[in-house]
């Protein structure tokens, strides 16, 4: 391809650390030029990411190609030849649009925080490492980079808890965050190094490159017992139940824009993981989890909005929404069709924005309110209407009405509920437990629809609490207009939100591009677990294997 | 004849250089003999210039050279440059810091440093149990003089005698199991002693002989259950000493270590059950350290549990027996000197100002001095194992290695402690980053200091991020283990 040649991706991911280490060399005081230099940065990132997202929307690869033929902009260079670890970079249509994402709400991060007071320079400089971080992972094409950068942003979001959150809880969210986070990965990376042992008895090459991960045919058994650890680890980030513990913590905790990364970019990046590494390198083991990940999605989308709504705290509420939202993303993979998967990646984005936008709004009004509970604040229109629209709005997205991204994410994982519950596969199913998806996805479709209603419940009487109702000018004295910077930004997201919403043409072939490869992956292995005649147990699999490794045979 | 000099010339030139830092100790100028760390430190570079010199243009150590010299006394191969790199580095970067502390600023005590690393290049040289019992015996005395240094201190003093009393005991016992090697197989080469033992049915002479080493050198690189002079030690020393006594102290341990474990002296550990020791050592020292620091206010005590459980890190690269694993554990442990020693550099600097080694010193230690908070950062991360610093590739070399020969649940185990160490490297982080400083002046950092802080944070980053080079070196080097 003609842009081979220049740079993009590296510039993307790797131009902000770069100037996160030309703030630290600012002195102390000049807090101003280091508020431009990161919005500069980040614009410029936000260009360039827009263009590798333009070119690719220009050039979309045509149906069942190969996932190394859909990838481009790739780069490549020996990093630890040793171990076979390169420095490998590229995009498909699905991370060529979180590229995007993550671009647009790092600039919006940059201008939400325009007026941090309590050094500036140590806060944009751990913000665009954050955001490089966060890059690395959604251009990473060798499992080892992923890993490394994966790893990598989550450090500055500790520190940045803990230093710019909020006083009360960041010290304990910050360390829980952290520990779940890296716990979760270090997790995977153990299922990944024994599979990356075991390449050379299914004839491969010792390589972490995904390129090659992503044709690799691994035995059934193997998968079956890796794919939970693999994937569990990575979608730890993404808030899945019983692990979601840590999300509404540091939502919490964090400033505004950390809060607007965390919800806005972060948690599609343990869902990103853990669909290219788990579900793109383990269909098989897909096929035997997914039933069970089914489940414990559906505990995420229902009781996620179900706590939100017990919520006084309206960081909390935007929290456990959050965590019932990427509940979404998982029960769209878990379909095991194209529809969900297309839809789970729409709904990566659409929450991105959607959620970067609320914690928007509840910064700006707790920076003049000075308080985040519900049951105190009202009358909000009066001051700051634009909030109030912006608010409207990213509940009417988060509700999916028609119109706009919300829509046009949940309808198809729904769609692709239904097209899961024909997946029969028979009396003793290759599932774990049995699950069979034939019998319970379409309970599933019923219960998650639900569970948008109890959106719109919790939702529509926030807007009704905070925005409505008498207005106390003696109460609310440190009151002040919304700036411009966050105008810029309410605007700008809502209009993301609209556009996507009534043209969807400019999302969802490029992420459906993105997801094909992968769902041909899943389409086959489902075709094929159908004749295997042994059931696979995973305890009997996970027992046979202690025994083996500890020298019985 | 040349070529035994050649391969003896760094320790040659240490002992020379100590003698000058003796005399150099008593100049006529009063004001002259401050300057004896920097006198040290300069011709320990020259040293250290010298050993990488001979390497890249005479290719001394070359990898195919016939090793044994001196009578079979001494082995000059790859594993032994590594070793000398390492003991000499961070013997200069440890005498640069020491130039910050003016009441070690005497001839004996950079003297007894350097002497202290002749013993520790002999030690990694050695081919033969007697010749590695004298160049043990020639550290330890160093350091448990050094240990004790600071006489104005009551608590000084007191870790020199405890040092002393249980190293004198593991060393003894070690010595006593390599009487037992010698009477089973009547030789006291390395390579001679492997050969018998490899090729007799397994003895229980052999066994106990084997865990009676183990003792000693258990002692030696602070694995539980020896560890229990570590943490006293640590905190009663001299920091500049603490420094030197985790890091290339440690090091030295496992060299030996390596060297008869994986040269098979003490067995195959496929044939000697006692392989499992290893193992189960490797595991209660990661837990240990790790569980006992949590609970440290004292941040050379937290430091000293955090070595002790790193060494059980390094035993999870023994614990596999394969070059891999060896190589790994050298790369860890290269990361582990330069980390250890900038982390203890920073605290040394703190120290001098706040007069106490709490944690609390450290508060708001970014607002004070933005740079060394920086250095604690990367020392801590890399401690931790989090890109891009070296601790993560190091770590990741070590369980990869495990996850090779299918001890993954080792690599788990290493996994879980590595996150609980987080735990409380994070907290020291919490400390310099967020609370107010007590005291708002500005920490001063000489030229010496600084350039070693300097130092040392680049080669955090570079091994974090560039680590093929050293990686390769080490695992080329590791395979002169199992010939």
């Amino acid at each position: 391809m003609e842009f081979s040649e220049f740079p993009f991706l590296s510039i993307i991911a790797l131009s902000p650390i770069a100037m996160a280490v030309v703030l630290l060399f600012l002195p102390a005081e000049r807090g101003d030029i280091s508020r431009a230099i990161a919005l500069v940065t980040s614009l410029f990132g936000l260009v360039l990411s827009g263009f590798v997202y333009y070119t690719y929307n220009m050039n979309l690869p045509a149906g069942e190609t190969l996932w190394r033929d859909t990838l481009m902009f790739v780069e490549e260079y020996n990093w630890v030849p040793s171990i076979g670890f390169g420095y490998i970079a590229g995009v498909d249509g699905l991370s060529a649009t979180l590229v995007l994402l993550t671009a647009l709400v790092g600039v919006g991060g940059v201008l939400v925080s325009w007026g941090i007071e309590d050094r500036p320079r140590e806060f944009f400089a751990l913000f665009l490492l954050l955001v490089a971080g966060v890059q690395g992972v959604f251009i990473a094409v060798d499992g080892l980079m992923l890993f490394f950068f994966y790893e990598l942003a989550v450090l500055p979001m500790y520190l940045m808890i803990v230093i710019w959150g909020w006083k009360e809880r960041r010290e304990y969210a910050a360390m829980k965050l952290t520990l779940y986070l890296l716990v979760g990965s270090f997790v995977s990376i153990i299922a990944f190094l024994i599979l990356y042992f075991r390449m050379p008895e299914i004839g491969l090459p010792l390589t972490f490159d995904l390129r090659i991960w992503s044709e690799a045919q691994f035995p059934v058994d193997l998968q079956v017992l890796t794919f939970l650890p693999l994937f569990g680890g990575f979608v730890v980030l993404a808030g899945m139940f019983p692990f979601h513990n840590w999300s509404p913590d540091g939502h919490v905790a964090a400033p505004t824009a950390v809060s607007m990364i965390h919800a806005g970019v972060l948690m599609k990046l343990g869902a990103y993981a853990a669909m290219r590494m788990g579900i793109q390198v383990l269909p098989e083991g897909t096929v035997y989890w997914m039933p069970l990940i089914m489940i414990l999605a559906t505990i995420n989308v229902v009781y996620g909005a179900f706590v939100a709504m017990r919520q006084r705290d309206m960081k909390y509420m935007i929290g456990y929404s959050s965590v019932s939202h990427m509940g979404l993303v998982v029960m769209g993979f878990a379909t095991m069709s194209i529809y969900g998967f297309t839809g789970a990646g729409i709904q990566m984005v659409s929450h991105g924005v959607m959620t970067a936008l609320f914690f928007t709004v509840v910064g700006v009004i707790y920076d003049r309110a000075h308080t985040r509970n519900m049951d105190e604040l009202s009358g909000m229109m009066k001051p700051l209407p634009y909030a109030m629209v912006a608010f409207v709005i990213s509940s009417l997205v988060s509700m999916g009405m028609p119109g706009l991204s919300g829509f046009l994410a949940e309808f198809p994982i729904f769609m692709g509920l239904w097209h899961g519950n024909a997946l029969d596969f028979g009396a003793t199913p290759f599932t774990v437990f049995g699950l069979n998806p034939n019998n319970f996805y379409w309970i599933v479709a019923i219960l998650s629809v639900l569970g948008i209603v109890f959106t719109a419940a919790y939702l529509l009487r926030a807007v009704n609490r905070v925005f409505f109702g008498e207005y106390d000018a003696e109460k609310w004295h440190d009151m002040r207009p919304a700036r411009a910077t966050d105008y810029i930004v309410i605007v700008s997201f809502c209009l993301v939100m609209i556009v996507i919403g009534i043209y969807p043409p400019v999302i969802a072939p490029i992420v459906e591009s993105g997801v094909a490869p992968i769902m041909e992956r899943v389409s086959t292995a489902i075709v094929t677990t159908q004749d295997l005649n042994t059931i696979v147990d995973a305890a009997q699999t996970s027992a046979i294997n202690i025994f083996r490794l500890l020298g019985g045979s | 004849m040349l070529s035994s000099i050649l391969a003896l010339t760094p320790e040659i030139a240490l002992t020379i250089l100590a003698a000058i830092i003796l005399v150099y100790g008593r100049h006529p100028l009063g004001e002259r003999r401050k300057q004896v760390g920097l006198v040290s430190a300069m011709g320990l570079t020259l040293i250290l210039a010298l050993t990488v010199g001979l390497w890249l243009f005479a290719g001394i150590p070359s990898a195919n050279t016939p090793d044994l010299m001196w009578g079979g006394m001494f082995r000059n191969d790859g594993i032994t440059l590594i070793f000398r790199v390492l003991f000499i580095g961070t013997a200069v970067v440890t005498s640069l810091i020491a130039t910050d502390v003016r009441r070690l600023q005497h001839g004996e005590f950079f003297g007894l440093i350097i002497l202290a690393t002749v013993g520790f290049n002999m030690m990694a040289a050695s081919a033969d149990v007697i010749m590695l019992y004298l160049a043990l015996e020639t550290a330890s005395i160093a350091f448990y003089i050094l240990a004790g240094f600071a006489t104005d201190e009551r608590r000084s003093p007191e870790a020199g005698i405890k040092y002393f009393v249980y190293g004198a005991f593991a060393s003894s016992v070690m010595l006593y199991g390599f009487s037992f090697l010698y009477g089973f197989t009547g030789q006291t080469n390395i390579n001679e002693i492997a050969n018998v033992v490899i090729n007799q049915p397994p003895n229980p002479l052999v066994m106990l002989a084997s865990v009676m080493v183990l003792v000693g050198f258990g002692f030696k690189v602070a694995a539980v259950p020896f560890h229990f002079w570590a943490p006293d030690v640590y905190e009663g020393a001299p920091t500049p000493v603490t420094a030197i006594l985790s890091t290339a102290s440690k090091a030295a341990g496992f060299a030996v270590f390596l060297r008869l474990f994986l040269g098979g002296a003490l067995g195959l550990p496929d044939v000697e059950n006692w392989w499992a020791i290893v193992v189960a050592m490797s595991i209660a020292t990661m837990t240990l350290g790790n569980l006992a620091a949590i609970w440290q206010t004292n941040i050379k005590r937290l430091l000293a549990y955090s070595s002790v459980a790193q060494a059980g890190y390094i035993l999870i690269g023994l614990a596999t027996f394969t070059p891999d694993g060896a190589g790994s554990a050298m790369f860890y442990l290269l990361m582990y000197a330069v980390t250890n020693v900038a982390a203890f550099g920073v605290i040394i600097l703190v120290s001098n100002v706040s007069g106490s080694d709490e944690v609390s010193d450290l508060s708001g230690l970014s607002r004070r001095s933005p740079w060394l908070a920086l250095v604690m950062l990367l020392a801590l991360l890399s401690l931790g194992g989090i890109p891009p610093t070296a601790g993560f590739f190091a770590k990741l070399f070590l369980f990869k290695a495990a996850v090779d020969v299918g001890l993954w649940w080792l690599a788990a185990i290493g996994i879980f402690n590595a996150f609980i160490a987080l735990y409380y490297y994070l907290n020291v982080v919490k400390y310099v980053y967020l609370y107010q400083p007590t005291d708002e002046q500005t920490i001063p950092v000489s030229g010496a200091s600084g350039l070693a802080l300097l130092i040392t944070a680049l080669l955090i980053v570079y091994l974090g991020v560039m680590p093929d080079a050293f990686f390769e070196w080490t695992s080329q080097a590791a395979l002169a283990f199992f010939s």
